[in-house]
């Protein structure tokens, strides 16, 4: 039934795409950092921190949030259950 | 009292600023102020164009800079307004004939002979950006609604912060009203959402804006003109009055046949 989604799904309009895509823009540029470099800076993360914890390194998010003009590195990066992993292993 | 310096720029090139430097200045005549309307692009002259004193110039303002004749002597009187004086730019130089503190030292002395100063800046953030705006007491910025033309303006406005801290305000120059309602343009709230600064006015496409450019006769001189009378209420909020922004209205269809018909 994917083929409903089509009409269920209320087209994003023009306006605003073109403000989504300023939104990322802008944050980026206000921050001096490109997407690429942010997912390098996202590795490098992963790297160290890897060292004393550990992480489940594919749902680390790192992102830009903005309020206002000042713009915020945010990321999260989830630790992984040991205990989790030892349940669903049994 | 020395006038008030206000700069108008924008980044990007071709989004309106001499013509919004034109109906600015002549707007602020209309309300009775004496007001000296400097061309900073060096090299590329448009302002005296807009304005149609091209046939007037004797001496521009590197000829000032380098002292071959007096501010007054350079000063193009308007036709129109008597009160309403261009300082050329000049044509065959280039920027790097000017320095920030000229421009700084001519932008203050221009002041002490009018109630307000107009600088249309050269495109980019370069040199020209630099000197057009080291005199403001305000920058306004304009911009238009599409994703390129509102980067470079939040580019200004950064650079603005990081300089001087000049207080800057936006114009959203040549919205189109029926596009916004069909949602397909950015409209003026995502804009000042995006770029978080103070509007002072929102203009409206308007045909006639073209037809003022070929004739000289800046579109604030049409009361018909929908732009034009917006850069009027831009004026009057410069000029400290509190001026409600009026709704959008779209051009009916016999405005526009006309429009196209003129």
């Amino acid at each position: 039934m994917q083929f409903l989604d089509f009409f269920r799904r209320p087209r994003e309009s023009e306006k605003d795409v073109a403000a989504q895509r300023l939104r990322l823009i802008l944050a980026h540029d206000r921050a001096n950092i490109s997407p690429g470099m942010l997912e390098m800076l996202k590795d490098e993360i992963i790297a160290v921190i890897s060292k004393h914890l550990q992480i489940d390194p594919q749902n680390v998010n790192v992102k830009f949030t903005e309020d206002q003009r000042e713009a915020r590195l945010v990321a999260d990066i989830p630790l992984s259950n040991s205990r989790k992993e030892r349940k669903t292993k049994k | 009292m020395a006038g008030k310096i206000i700069t108008v720029t924008s980044g990007k090139g071709g989004v309106g600023k001499t013509t919004t430097t034109a109906n600015l200045s002549l707007a602020m005549a209309l309300l009775g102020k004496r007001v000296i309307c400097i061309d900073a692009d060096i090299g590329l002259r448009n302002l005296d164009v807009m304005l149609g004193l091209e046939n007037r110039i004797v001496y521009d303002i590197v000829n000032v800079i380098e002292g071959r004749c007096a501010l007054q002597k350079a000063l193009v009187r308007d036709k129109r307004f008597s009160e309403l004086l261009l300082l050329p730019a000049a044509q065959t130089r280039d920027k790097g004939d000017i320095t920030e503190d000229d421009m700084n030292r001519i932008a203050h002395q221009a002041a002490e002979l009018a109630d307000y100063v107009f600088i249309d800046s050269p495109a980019g953030i370069e040199h020209g950006f630099r000197y057009a705006t080291k005199p403001a007491d305000l920058v306004l910025i304009v911009t238009y609604p599409e994703v390129t033309a509102v980067r470079d303006a939040d580019r200004v406005i950064g650079l603005l912060e990081a300089s001087d801290h000049t207080p800057a305000k936006l114009i959203i120059n040549r919205i189109k009203p029926e596009l916004v309602r069909r949602n397909e343009m950015l409209d003026a709230d995502a804009i000042v959402d995006l770029l978080a600064i103070d509007l002072i006015g929102i203009v409206p496409e308007d045909s006639m804006i073209l037809a003022a450019a070929n004739r000289g006769q800046p579109a604030v001189l049409d009361p018909h003109s929908a732009a034009g009378q917006v850069f009027l209420e831009i004026a009057r909020r410069l000029n400290g009055e509190d001026v409600p922004f009026s709704p959008l209205k779209e051009p009916s269809i016999l405005q526009r046949l006309f429009g196209s018909l003129k």
